[in-house]
C-alpha cells in the first residue's frame, strides 16, 4: 500500500494548478460549482488541449500521453478544486473516446480521437429517453438500415450539453424482433445533420442544462455505427462504468465547500460547536469519499472497467454532494434562499445552486438504486431481484 | 499511490487466518468471556512462537523488524474472529509505547519479555470521571520521595490490567502542565485491580493504587514532558483499533450476506429483495470506506508522517460507520441475530467497545475541526 503520490504525479499536480491559478488572475472565468457539465468555454478547453490534457490516458498514436489514470484524476481533482469550464470537453475526455477507443473501428478511432484531444469535438449523450430512464434497455429510438445508410428515428432526453455538442453518442435500436438488450447499438451523430433538433430544458436551478434531442429520419452513414451491431447495451454498460467513475461526482462543488469553510471562519460562525461539527463531519465524508474514487482510477490502471467499484464511489460521492448543499443552506440562515445576483446574496448564490442542483445528482448517470443494485449482485453475489 | 497489498502481507493475512481459524473457535471466545484471565497461555505462547508480539520491533529486541501496517493487517485478522487476550494492550499500548519513548536501557530490559511472550503490558490512561482523552483529565498524582514518587489513586477502563506485568501509567507530576509516565510492576502489592463487567467482555479494570512507590528510573520518556508521548500512543491505539473494527465488520458484511442468501421467506432468499440488497450494499459500502480511510492512517503511521488529521478521519468515520453497518446487520439477520445462539452479538458488543476507546466520533470530529483551522 502506498497512499502517497511519485514526485512526478506532485509535479503535474503543480503544473495543473498553476495554469489553473493563472487563468483564474488572467479573469478568463470564474471557479464555478458544476463547471465540469455547465462552464462552456471553448477557448479553455482549446488551452487546455494545447497542453496535451485532453485525452491524457489514450495512446500516442491517436494524439493521447499514455499517461495513468492516476494522472488523468490528478488533472481533473485540480479541474473541480478550481471550479474550471471544462464541459465542452469533458464527456468526449471522460467516455465517449473511451468508447471509440474500446470498440471503434480504426477510421472512427481515426476520423474522432485527434479532434477530441485538440479540444475540437464536443460530444452530447444520446441515451435516456422519455420512456427509459433506469430501464435503459427499453429504449424506443430506431436506426433501420439502409443501404449504406442507418435512418434514425426517436427523441433522447436529459442530453447535457446538448446547446454546444458537435456530435451525440446516440443508443438506438436495430433489431426490434431481439430481447430487447440485443437489440441496440450505438452511433456517432453528427449534430448538424438534417432532422437533428434540440429543445433546452430549464432545470430546477435555473440553468439550461439539459436537452431533449430529436431525430427525425436522420441518415447515419453506417461507418459511424460504433463496435458491433446489436452489441450496444453491452458498450452502454461499459461506458456508464467510466461515467460514474470520476471525482466530479465528490468534488462537483468544492468551490462552495471551500467558500462555506471560508465563511463560517470569516463570520466566527465556526465558533460554534454544532457548525464545527458539521463542518469537520463534511471533511471526513470528503477524505474517505476521495479514497474511494481513487480506488476506481487504480481499477482502471489494472486495465479493467471499473463497475462496482465505480458505481459505488458514485453513489457514495453524490450523498457527500447534497449532504455539502444542505450544510452551506443550513450555515447561510435565511441568506442561503437569496438566489444569484439577489441583493445581499452570499458566496454568489452557489449554495442555493447546490441545494437545487444536487437533487438531480443521485439520478444522473444511474440512479442510486440502480447502483446498489449492481453492487448487490455484482460485488457481493447476491441473487438479481 | 496503490491500495493493495503486497505479497508478503497477503501471506500474513493467511497464515493469521488459517491459524485463528483453527484456534480461535467461537467456543473459545465464549470461555474466555467467562474466565478470569480472559486468554489462554496456551495460545499466547504459539502466538509468540508465530513473531506475531515481536512482529512490528526492531530485530535486535527480538522483533520482526516488519511495519505497523503490517501489525495492522494481523489487527484485522484478529477483528475478524473476537481474539480475546492481552494483544493489543501489550503489543500496541505497552510495547510499542516502550519503543517509542523508552531509554535504549529500558528497551533491553523490557521489550524481549513483551515479544517472546513472557510478560503482558498495558496502558493505565483514563480515570474516573468523563474527562476525554486529554491532559486536564489525568490528576493521579505522582509525589517524590526520596529518588522516587508515590502515586494514590485509581485508573479506569485499563484493558488486561489483572493479569499485566507492567502498567504505563499516565500522572501527573506538576499541577499544571506536568504529565507524567511511569512504568510499574503491576504484581505489587499496593495494586488492586478489579475486573468491570463490560460490553465486550474484554477485562477492563479499576487499577487502585495505595500508595505506590515507583523508583525515577521507570520514568518512561521525559519528567513532566509526557503527554507527546501519551497523545502519540493514543493515536497509535486509534489506528489499531481501526484496524481491529475492520476486520470485525468486514466480517459482519460477509455472514450477513451469506444470510441474505439463505434465509427464505415468501419461497424466495431475502437478498432477491431490493430493499435487503440496498442494506447490504449500504454496508459494503461503509466496510469499504472504513477500509480505505483505516489503511491510510496506518500507512502514514507506519511511514513516520504527521497523520493528525488522517488517523482522526478514520476513527471518526469508522465509529460511526460501524455501528451503521450493526443497524443493518441486525435488521437482515432478524430475529436469530439478537440472541446468544448466534454470533452476531459477539461483534456488535465488540464493535461498540472499539467505537468507545481512544476517542469516538465526537471526539475526532472536534480534532478535524481543529485541523481545518475552523
Amino acid at each position: 500500500m502506498d497512499f502517497s503520490f511519485s514526485e512526478e504525479q506532485n509535479k503535474f499536480r503543480q503544473e495543473v494548478r498553476a495554469f489553473l491559478e493563472e487563468e483564474i488572475e488572467k479573469g478568463y472565468w470564474e471557479p464555478a460549482c458544476d463547471a465540469w457539465v455547465q462552464g462552456f468555454d471553448p477557448a479553455f478547453t482549446k488551452r487546455v488541449a494545447d497542453r496535451g490534457w485532453i485525452g491524457l490516458t489514450w495512446p500516442k498514436e491517436y494524439g493521447g500521453q499514455g499517461r495513468s489514470h492516476i494522472e488523468r484524476l490528478i488533472l481533473t481533482e485540480e479541474m473541480l478544486r478550481y471550479g474550471a469550464p471544462a464541459a465542452c470537453h469533458w464527456f468526449g475526455d471522460r467516455q465517449v473516446g473511451g468508447t471509440i477507443l474500446s470498440f471503434g473501428s480504426e477510421e472512427l478511432k481515426k476520423e474522432f480521437l485527434p479532434r477530441i484531444v485538440r479540444g475540437e469535438a464536443y460530444f452530447g449523450l444520446g441515451m435516456s429517453e422519455p420512456g427509459a430512464g433506469s430501464d435503459l434497455a427499453s429504449l424506443q429510438t430506431r436506426a433501420v438500415e439502409d443501404g449504406d445508410y442507418y435512418v434514425i428515428n426517436g427523441q433522447k432526453t436529459w442530453t447535457s450539453c446538448a446547446s454546444f455538442s458537435e456530435y451525440f453518442d446516440v443508443y438506438a435500436r436495430t433489431d426490434p424482433e431481439a430481447v430487447r438488450h440485443r437489440g441496440i447499438s450505438e452511433f456517432i451523430i453528427d449534430a448538424h445533420l438534417p432532422g437533428v433538433s434540440r429543445i433546452p430544458m430549464v432545470d430546477i436551478t435555473g440553468t439550461e442544462a439539459w436537452n431533449d434531442v430529436f431525430f427525425d429520419n436522420v441518415r447515419v452513414h453506417s461507418k459511424y455505427l460504433v463496435g458491433e451491431k446489436n452489441r450496444g447495451f453491452y458498450q452502454v454498460l461499459h461506458q456508464l462504468d467510466y461515467e460514474r467513475s470520476g471525482l466530479e461526482r465528490l468534488m462537483g462543488n468544492y468551490p462552495l465547500f471551500e467558500a462555506i469553510v471560508q465563511f463560517a471562519k470569516e463570520n466566527r460562525l465556526s465558533q460554534e460547536p454544532a457548525i464545527r461539527s458539521k463542518l469537520a463531519q463534511l471533511q471526513i465524508e470528503f477524505e474517505v469519499g476521495r479514497l474511494l474514487v481513487y480506488r476506481v482510477a487504480l481499477v482502471m490502471e489494472e486495465g479493467r472497467a471499473p463497475n462496482w467499484e465505480s458505481a459505488m464511489s458514485k453513489a457514495y460521492s453524490t450523498e457527500f454532494e447534497k449532504r455539502l448543499a444542505g450544510v452551506a443552506m443550513e450555515v447561510l440562515g435565511p441568506y442561503g434562499q437569496l438566489m444569484s445576483g439577489s441583493k445581499f446574496v452570499p458566496l454568489r448564490g452557489m449554495a442555493l445552486h447546490s441545494y437545487l442542483g444536487s437533487k438531480g445528482y443521485s439520478l444522473q448517470a444511474g440512479t442510486t438504486e440502480i447502483l446498489k443494485n449492481i453492487l448487490a449482485v455484482r460485488r457481493l453475489g447476491l441473487p438479481s431481484s | 499511490m496503490n491500495l493493495t497489498l503486497t505479497e508478503e502481507q497477503e501471506m500474513l493475512r493467511k497464515t493469521a487466518r488459517d491459524f485463528l481459524a483453527d484456534k480461535c473457535s467461537r467456543k473459545f471466545v465464549e470461555q474466555m468471556e467467562e474466565s478470569e484471565t480472559g486468554y489462554s497461555r496456551e495460545l499466547w505462547q504459539e502466538m509468540a512462537g508465530l513473531g506475531w508480539m515481536g512482529l512490528a520491533f526492531p530485530g535486535k529486541y527480538g522483533g520482526g523488524d516488519m511495519s505497523f501496517l503490517d501489525l495492522g493487517v494481523l489487527l484485522e485478522e484478529m477483528g475478524r474472529v473476537c481474539l480475546p487476550g492481552p494483544f493489543f494492550s501489550t503489543v500496541v499500548l505497552g510495547g510499542l509505547s516502550i519503543l517509542d519513548v523508552g531509554s535504549e536501557q529500558q528497551r533491553q530490559e523490557y521489550l524481549p519479555g513483551l515479544i517472546h511472550g513472557e510478560r503482558i503490558s498495558t496502558l493505565a490512561l483514563i480515570e474516573p470521571g468523563y474527562g476525554n482523552y486529554d491532559a486536564s483529565s489525568v490528576t493521579l498524582e505522582a509525589t517524590r520521595h526520596d529518588g522516587s514518587y508515590t502515586m494514590s489513586g485509581s485508573k479506569l477502563f485499563v484493558p488486561d490490567a489483572h493479569i499485566a506485568d507492567y502498567l504505563l501509567c499516565v500522572t501527573r507530576t506538576k499541577p499544571e502542565s506536568g504529565i507524567t509516565i511511569f512504568l510499574v510492576d503491576a504484581k505489587d502489592p499496593r495494586i488492586s485491580y478489579t475486573v468491570l463487567k463490560t460490553i465486550a467482555g474484554d477485562k477492563l479494570c479499576e487499577v487502585v493504587f495505595d500508595q505506590m512507590s515507583v523508583p525515577e528510573a521507570n520514568i518512561l520518556g521525559g519528567l513532566n514532558h509526557g503527554w507527546d508521548a501519551v497523545q502519540k500512543i493514543i493515536q497509535r491505539a486509534a489506528v489499531g483499533k481501526c484496524c481491529q473494527m475492520v476486520g470485525n465488520i468486514q466480517r459482519v458484511l460477509e455472514m450477513t450476506v451469506d444470510y441474505a442468501k439463505e434465509r427464505k421467506q415468501f419461497d424466495r432468499p431475502i437478498g432477491s429483495f431490493q430493499v435487503i440488497q440496498h442494506y447490504c450494499a449500504d454496508m459494503a459500502t461503509d466496510v469499504d470506506t472504513a477500509r480505505f480511510g483505516t489503511y491510510q492512517a496506518a500507512w502514514m503511521l507506519s511511514e513516520g508522517l504527521p497523520c493528525t488529521r488522517e488517523v482522526a478521519v478514520a476513527k471518526a468515520w469508522i465509529s460511526e460507520a460501524s455501528q451503521r453497518v450493526f443497524t443493518l446487520a441486525h435488521q437482515i439477520h432478524g430475529a436469530i441475530g439478537v440472541t446468544i445462539e448466534h454470533d452476531l452479538h459477539h461483534y456488535t458488543r465488540r464493535a461498540k467497545a472499539a467505537e468507545l476507546a481512544f476517542g469516538d466520533a465526537d471526539f475526532y470530529r472536534k480534532m478535524v475541526a481543529n485541523e481545518m483551522g475552523l
